[in-house]
């Protein structure tokens, strides 16, 4: 009868199993996925993020120099991040905040720099 | 008028967060039949393998249920190598037995954690829910989250994990074992848990095997039928027995279940011991062959069976899954009548149902 008699005064003489969350934060894993990032400095737009995504949520238009997440849809697998050939995309350790409405993440390539490249592409 | 009464059980229920819908027949206290109603949570996956790659498919597998996730990416993809005719490198093996090991523990803790409460003994719901933290800590710290690990990638595996952490995660191992065998004699000796729980579901070994259940369910009626025994993955170089209970009621079960979690603790020490340098995983081309494949896994709740059809190209043609729960529904309408209305809770539970599992 007395086989939870431990574990009840364990539980009266140690601290709490949980924490306070929203006041005391615990450090993420290394390894953590908490959302992915995209550098756009470094992006070349070359879409395959785009293609390997399970979820279809990114979106990468190379005219209008755009690179689009929609986070809500984003899984957070990864596998973008393991195929970006510029390591552009970084995943980040931290969660993405809650909000209320869903939004997308838009990220235009400075107009200097596509344009540049197109001239080149040309050339 | 007849004195038999309907009452509904579920498709929301306190006892179990998924929607499954029974319709008891109840004559006073006894439940006399039992008809079950599925089909709130379908999600249409055997069209979408029409859709999706096969490489991102791994992905929605993985998404089938929160609990077995890494064991459904497993069988995908060990069903799609057998396809293709490849072989992955033995540390990928290696690392797929140690997650899915971890998983069972963290599943067979789940459930134990959610029987316990479904008999109102709320302390032991937190205690072995306390327990699951440190299994889920282990999965954050290895894999990167929580519950979808999505570690398995047609090929082999995508992450490593390295001598440090493997130093850590037994350490952590050992603390989770002790906690365990405190469940287990609490299990073994508690009168509450004896009381709700012994003779109630009785399930014979005949019945068991003609009605197809599968995994703790088909284990806790003696019969010896474990999946992991065909020796996919790295099994076949681990050393173990199927975990058996001949009694065969809810109790049986229960023990089976505390008695596989440490066996997965002891098949992850051994897989850490033995466990080779290597790759991780081999390129893949991107098109796959003709043909049919079947694949058996043994998940927590039992074996899963996953047959895939592919006529060429990068998506297959067909993928057809069939989860434990799909198999453990027969033995559980065949265990509710009979039985009072106040154990019905504790009888569903008992053969650890996933409804989203069973509605791809």
């Amino acid at each position: 009868m007395l086989d939870m008699f431990k574990n009840v005064m364990n539980n009266l003489t140690h601290k709490p199993a949980t924490r306070k969350y929203p006041f005391e934060k615990r450090e993420p894993f290394e390894r953590a996925r908490g959302h992915i990032e995209n550098d756009i400095d470094k992006c070349i737009l070359c879409g395959i993020c785009q293609r390997v995504c399970p979820s279809n949520c990114i979106q990468v238009n190379r005219k209008e120099g755009t690179w689009k997440l929609e986070p809500f849809s984003c899984i957070i697998c990864g596998v973008c991040v393991d195929s970006c050939p510029t390591k552009s995309l970084v995943m980040v350790k931290e969660y993405r905040p809650i909000a209320a409405e869903k939004y997308d993440v838009v990220q235009q390539k400075p107009p200097q720099a596509s344009s540049d490249k197109e001239k080149k592409e040309g050339v | 008028m007849s004195d038999k009464s309907t009452i509904p059980f579920g498709p929301q229920h306190p006892v179990l967060p998924e929607p499954i819908h029974l319709k008891l027949i109840v004559e006073d206290e006894k439940v006399v039949e039992a008809y079950p109603a599925f089909g709130f949570v379908h999600r249409g996956l055997e069209l979408l393998v029409k859709k999706k790659d096969f490489n991102q498919m791994v992905y929605v597998v993985d998404h089938i249920c929160g609990i077995c996730s890494a064991m459904h990416g497993e069988s995908y993809c060990q069903a799609v190598e057998k396809l293709i005719g490849i072989e992955v490198p033995d540390r990928a093996k290696y690392l797929r037995v140690i997650w899915a090991e971890i998983h069972r523990i963290h599943s067979h803790l789940l459930w134990f954690g959610l029987l316990a409460d479904a008999f109102g003994f709320e302390n032991l719901f937190m205690l072995a829910w306390r327990i699951r933290e440190k299994i889920m800590d282990i999965l954050e710290a290895t894999s990167g989250n929580r519950v979808i690990i999505s570690v398995n990638i047609v090929g082999g595996v995508r992450k490593d994990i390295s001598e440090e952490q493997f130093k850590w995660l037994l350490d952590e191992l050992n603390e989770v074992e002790k906690g365990l065998k405190e469940i287990e004699k609490i299990v073994r000796n508690n009168y509450t848990i004896k009381q709700r729980t012994v003779g109630i579901g009785v399930l014979s070994k005949e019945q068991a095997y003609m009605l197809g259940a599968v995994g703790p369910t088909l284990r806790g009626s003696g019969v010896s039928s474990d999946m992991r025994t065909l020796g996919y993955a790295a099994y076949k170089y681990l050393d173990f027995e199927p975990v058996i209970e001949n009694e065969g009621d809810t109790y049986a079960r229960t023990i089976v279940r505390v008695r596989e979690m440490l066996q997965s603790i002891d098949l992850v020490r051994q897989a850490i011991s033995k466990i080779p340098q290597g790759d991780l995983n081999i390129k893949v081309k991107p098109n796959l062959p003709e043909g049919e494949v079947i694949e058996r896994v043994e998940q927590p709740r039992g074996e899963v069976f996953y047959y895939i059809k592919s006529l060429g190209g990068k998506s297959l043609d067909r993928l057809r899954i069939r989860t434990p729960t799909f198999a453990n529904l027969a033995p559980l309408l065949s265990m509710l009548p009979g039985s009072t209305l106040a154990d019905i809770p504790v009888l569903v539970l008992t053969i650890d149902p996933c409804i989203s599992c069973t509605e791809r």
